[in-house]
């Protein structure tokens, strides 16, 4: 069997006190959420901690709450299963319930957490797997080894930005509460990330993501689809969240369009987002976005599935979802 | 969780046969019948509903230690030299062995000795072990493994059919097979096909390919070894054979079987990739023969993966020739078997991609030719349906080609072909029960096939295919004139019943059926009977789950030692009712004239007086299949005491934007000879039409720079219950004369049809073959793509791309 390294599994009061641990063990210590991501990692001797600090029980961390502006507050430690079955963002944000319900298995949604998935790591099929296989392929430079095994010429790691509701949120135009050891700070989400497999996201080692910020939807609708070989398990082949927001006249007043599973972070497809912009949503303007969203997706074989395939069906769930819109506004 | 999706027949559906009269033997009627054909409860069903029953990994013994195996990580090398000291050094290290300590080489078939417990000279594949270790806990003896040095000298790797043919290449065996990495080759030849060619109106070639797949049983192999003072060894493993692991393990010691006891625990899936020793299982005894603790050895996923034997990847091309009206002339049939690196199985699998091609439609001429090679991959073996999956996928993919090409419709150019009963093929093997036309009948109204073939709208499709299997090989691995299954039945005398069988209950229900036959013949319940299996010390051999021959083999032998006993306790009721013993019946715990049935005793009174008269109740039975097959070389693979024939029919729609391929429906009528429990019956039709499903369109065991690309079931697809299609199965009876109370086989056969059936309804929906598996979203997409550049299909809105 593949077994955990020994660690000890403490479990603090307050974020402030995680941080302060984090601080403490330095680098011997990780956060765990629901543990789905880091456990498997540690079985396959990704990660090694000597200290785990338990996130999942912090009480602040676990609720859903209305904002001023409207908005919601989502905890970080909100789990998954939660997400996928809150009246209130399954009434106001419905494409993050729908990211949340496609995430893995209803067991594994009820341990994972919004944060685990936020700071989930990026993946590869050289890089998930047991220490004997990775010594077999060689290892790689994400971890004790210099070269990539996807582009053995390249400098950099292409692992796969791969979490289910971050390109929900980013379309949504989600903030993120970061806390550290100097307390909260709030930045867009989309601040988190880095085009980097290496080093995928610009969050200091001893820093949580406390809470995630929705801005009220304000006629801003987005739509999740994911490519998968099968209806539970599979992490996303690709993954589409298409946002939009319409005139009264049926124009684009604003769009979102962000991919998952196809770059080290969870990719914008601006030159898409900008076509439609001030547009009404004609058939013409629909391939069109589709085409540019083809053309601006690069995905490596270092995932399941095919390269073409996973390309093709970042075009046809835009499009599908910007037909749905193009339905819903018949004005348009 | 209940299946959203799945749809059997409802309990009380009447067969599609009625049941026919038996030949030979038993209560002709099936209102005579207490037991056989009810849909009773399954043997200890509640211990495995609920999690009570334990597993192979789940046993504890005082000081029990850990053991693990060091694998190679290249796919070939030479291994210059392996230093353990360190390894041994360590705290918590018990025993550390290595090749040297057993050099002795062993392999299922008698014809491929070629494995050694570790690798000694050479490293064939990722994944072969090179050492093991016995520790204080798991992570213990995984830091010693790390510790263990082993030099290796890397070699080029043969990881293609195509690389392994080319002489030119580095020679994986050198001592193995012949030129090149060709491990057998076989070539058959019966009755001139070239004539059958000459007489033929049409005669078409095809190439196929079927991808490798592996098993993938819930439970991980586990191994505990205990040897004892006395020189004992214990082993209990997760095996489907532990008769042939008493055999190997043995040669592999270099220890007497008489002091090896192999017990098979109840076990978590096996689908033939637990059938002959494994690595593990010789280091468990190793370890614990030189550690003096009985050793645990669980093995991950990944190294399941390694384990493999499964399904072999093979190449294959067809050439058949038929006459204008569909029926069959001639049949050339070659098949490229990639092996892996081993031979395991390999020369029976080689034999049966060719053995049973001549079933289930008449082949009156008939060619093959088989090549089975190494390359530098984990063994392939026997995976359910052995051998002839593949070859039933080309086979019946290619009748739908002819049919389109000859404009016939696809039932009825089977039909016409269709094999009779009580008759024999070109190459010797003997046909005796047999309703495949039946199952053609049944599958194909249930679906209003005729109806809906070649006229659903583009993107959904109807296919069909039939298939044949045994039940049972007729020939053992290893040959030898004795029985093939032996059973002894005890009777207390409180009315308690204990059969002890060298069966192994694989999730196939193997020790209800023994409990249901000897319920059956001594009249009493089910749960008055307790099933002793799969323990070389205490039960008679059975050769093992293996073939689908353990209700056809085990259950005669079972019976036939019930039977023994029957007549002992009729004997007495006779004398006590003044019946003669024709007249007397058993059943419901008691023995009664059957024309009156309120003179009789209860059974308990019965065996008391038996055993007064006899002296202990308890007898053995066995089961020998009779003489079978023709005379030539390679005849004892294919031949079966019966055969089971099945035909599937698969509803399919493509999304044509997404080239999701969505399996709706199988349907599957199958022919068993006579259900002993229809319930368990349909569970088999039913695991093996979603395993077909599987291998249609997800499955593949494939490998990248040297090695396995996905160990693990994230990334190897097996579907989980919310893809699988609604299955219904269909249950055709039609008693076999030799069959326990006319049963033949159900947990292999309805596998291969399934497949091809998918690829024809794939074709059916979008009008584009599919001649290899497994038939994914991004093949469905290519070939659309193709088909659309080259004007084949005309192009609907939703594939402009
Ligand atoms: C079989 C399987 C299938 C899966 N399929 C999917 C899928 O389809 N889609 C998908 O998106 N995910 C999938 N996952 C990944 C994972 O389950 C989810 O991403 C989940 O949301 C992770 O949350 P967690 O709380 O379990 O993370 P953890 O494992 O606890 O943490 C993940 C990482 O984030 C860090 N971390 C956790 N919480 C915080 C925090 N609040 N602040 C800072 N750092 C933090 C941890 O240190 C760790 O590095 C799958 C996992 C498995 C095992
Ligand atoms: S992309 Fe390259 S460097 Fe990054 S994990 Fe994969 S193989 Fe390693």
């Amino acid at each position: 069997m593949l077994r955990l390294t020994p660690f000890t599994y403490v479990t603090p009061a307050s974020v402030a006190e995680a941080v302060q641990l984090r601080k403490q063990y330095g680098d011997e210590a990780a956060y765990m959420g629901g543990g789905t991501d880091l456990l498997p990692n540690i079985k396959h001797r990704l990660a090694e901690p000597k200290f785990v600090i338990g996130l999942r029980s912090l009480r602040e961390m676990q609720s859903i709450v209305r904002e001023e502006s409207g908005g919601l507050r989502l905890g970080g430690s909100v789990r998954l299963s939660q997400l996928e079955h809150s009246p209130l963002v399954r009434n106001e944000y419905p494409a993050l319930a729908d990211a949340a319900a496609v995430i893995s298995s209803p067991q594994v949604r009820r341990v994972g957490t919004l944060g685990g998935n936020i700071c989930l790591d990026v993946r590869c099929n050289y890089y998930n797997q047991s220490e004997h296989w990775r010594r077999a392929v060689g290892f790689c430079m994400k971890k004790d080894s210099e070269i990539c095994r996807v582009a053995p010429g390249s400098d950099r790691c292409w692992a796969v930005s791969s979490a289910d509701t971050v390109p929900v949120l980013l379309a949504h135009g989600a903030q993120v509460a970061v806390f550290g050891p100097a307390g909260e700070r709030l930045l867009p989400l989309e601040e988190l990330y880095r085009d980097d497999g290496l080093v995928p996201m610009a969050l200091q080692p001893d820093e949580v993501v406390a809470a995630v910020r929705l801005p009220p939807p304000n006629g801003l609708r987005v739509v999740y689809s994911k490519l998968r070989i099968r209806m539970s398990f599979d992490f996303p082949l690709v993954g589409a969240a298409t946002g939009l927001a319409l005139d009264v006249d049926g124009m684009v007043r604003q769009s979102r369009i962000f991919l998952t599973a196809v770059a080290s972070l969870p990719m914008r497809v601006r030159a898409a987002e900008e076509l439609l912009i001030g547009r009404p949503l004609t058939d013409e303007l629909i391939r069109a976005a589709g085409d540019q969203v083809f053309r601006s997706t690069h995905p490596m074989d270092n995932t399941e599935g095919s390269i073409p395939h996973r390309k093709r069906m970042a075009r046809v769930y835009v499009e599908r979802a910007l037909r749905d819109f193009a339905r819903a506004n018949p004005d348009a | 969780m209940p299946k959203p999706a799945s749809a059997t027949a409802p309990p009380d559906a009447e067969p599609v046969s009625s049941p026919r009269r038996d030949r030979a033997d038993g209560p002709a009627q099936a209102d005579e019948l207490h037991i056989i054909g009810r849909r009773n409860l399954k043997y200890e069903h509640l211990a495995k509903a609920t999690g009570g029953t334990k597993y192979t990994a789940d046993l504890k013994l005082p000081r029990l230690c850990f053991g693990r195996l060091l694998r190679s990580p290249y796919p070939h090398a030479r291994v210059l030299h392996v230093d353990t000291r360190k390894a041994e050094a360590m705290p918590g290290v018990f025993a550390v062995i290595s090749g040297a300590d057993l050099p002795e080489r062993y392999g299922i078939m008698p014809s491929s000795q070629d494995e050694t417990a570790f690798a000694i000279d050479k490293v064939r594949y990722v994944g072969e072990a090179v050492a093991a270790v016995a520790a204080v806990d798991e992570l213990t003896a995984e830091q010693a493994c790390n510790a263990i040095e082993v030099l290796y000298e890397p070699l080029p790797a043969i990881m293609s059919i195509d690389e392994a043919l080319d002489p030119e290449k580095p020679r994986i065996h050198e001592d193995q097979g012949g030129e090149g990495n060709i491990h057998k080759e076989v070539h058959l030849e019966f009755e001139s096909p070239e004539v059958g060619f000459a007489e033929a109106d049409h005669v078409r070639e095809d190439e196929f390919f079927f991808e490798g797949n592996t098993h993938a049983p819930m439970e991980n192999h586990a191994v505990i070894a205990q040897y004892e003072l006395h020189g004992k060894l214990t082993v209990w493993s997760s095996t489907q054979t532990p008769h042939y692991v008493h055999r190997e393990l043995s040669k592999a010691l270099s220890m007497p079987t008489a002091q090896i006891r192999i017990i098979a625990p109840p076990s978590g899936g096996a689908f033939g990739g637990k059938s002959e020793m494994f690595s593990h299982e010789v280091a468990a005894a190793a370890l614990a023969r030189k550690a003096g603790r009985p050793v645990l050895i669980e093995l991950s996923r990944e190294e399941v993966f390694y384990c493999h034997r499964g399904r072999h990847p093979v190449r294959m091309r067809i050439k058949t020739g038929v006459r204008k009206d569909g029926s069959i002339t001639a049949m050339h049939f070659q098949s490229w078997l990639d092996g892996g690196a081993y031979g395991s199985y390999g020369v029976a699998t080689t034999y049966y991609t060719g053995a049973l091609n001549t079933m289930p439609y008449k082949v009156p001429r008939y060619a093959f030719d088989g090549v089975r090679v190494f390359t530098n991959k984990p063994p392939c073996g026997p995976k359910r349906g052995h051998g002839t999956v593949q070859p039933r996928f080309a086979i019946e993919c290619q009748l739908d080609k002819i049919a389109e090409d000859l404009g016939l419709d696809p039932v009825g150019m089977r039909m016409r072909n269709a094999v009779d009963p009580m008759s024999g093929t070109v190459n010797g093997l003997r046909i005796t029960s047999c309703a495949v036309r039946d199952t053609l009948r049944a599958a194909s109204q249930r679906t209003d096939f005729q109806a809906r073939f070649r006229k659903l709208p583009f993107g959904t499709g109807i296919g069909l295919a039939s298939s044949v299997y045994m039940s049972g090989a007729g020939l053992p691995i290893y040959w030898n004139p004795m029985p093939h299954s032996g059973a002894m039945v005890k009777i207390d005398r409180g009315g308690g019943v204990a059969i002890y069988c060298g069966t192994t209950d694989i999730g196939q229900d193997s020790d209800s059926m023994l409990a249901y036959i000897v319920s059956e013949v001594l009249g009493v319940d089910p749960i008055d009977v307790r099933v002793c299996s799969g323990d070389t010390d205490l039960t008679p051999v059975d050769l093992g789950s293996y073939s689908s021959r353990v209700t056809f083999m085990a259950g005669n032998a079972a019976r036939q030692a019930a039977e023994k006993l029957r007549d002992l306790l009729l004997d007495v009721a006779s004398e006590r009712l003044e019946t003669p013993r024709e007249r007397l019946r058993l059943g419901g715990r008691r023995i009664y004239n059957r024309d009156d049935t309120d003179r009789a005793i209860d059974f308990i009174e019965a065996v008391q007086a038996a055993e007064a008269r006899f002296g202990t109740l308890a007898a053995a039975g066995s089961y020998t299949p009779p003489k079978l097959g023709g005379k030539y070389k390679g005849s004892g693979v294919g031949p079966s005491p019966a055969y089971s024939f099945t035909t599937a029919v698969a509803e399919v729609s493509v999304d044509l934007e997404t080239f999701e391929l969505h399996v709706d429906k199988v349907t599957i009528a199958h022919d068993c000879g006579r259900a002993i429990n229809p319930m368990i019956v349909e569970g088999q039709i039913e695991g093996s039409a979603y395993m077909g499903y599987g291998e249609a369109v997800m499955e593949e065991q494939v490998f990248r720079k040297g090695l396995h690309k996905k160990p693990s079931l994230l990334e190897y697809k097996i579907p989980t219950i919310l893809e699988t299609p609604a299955l219904e199965s269909i249950i055709v009876e039609g008693p076999d004369a030799e069959g326990p109370f006319g049963a033949k086989e159900a947990g292999e056969g309805p596998l291969s049809p399934v497949i091809p059936a998918i690829a024809n309804a794939v074709y059916d929906a979008v009008g584009v073959r599919f001649d290899a598996t497994p038939i994914t979203s991004d093949r469905i997409m290519r070939a659309l793509d193709r088909a659309k550049r080259e004007g084949r299909i005309a192009e609907p809105a939703a594939l402009a791309g």
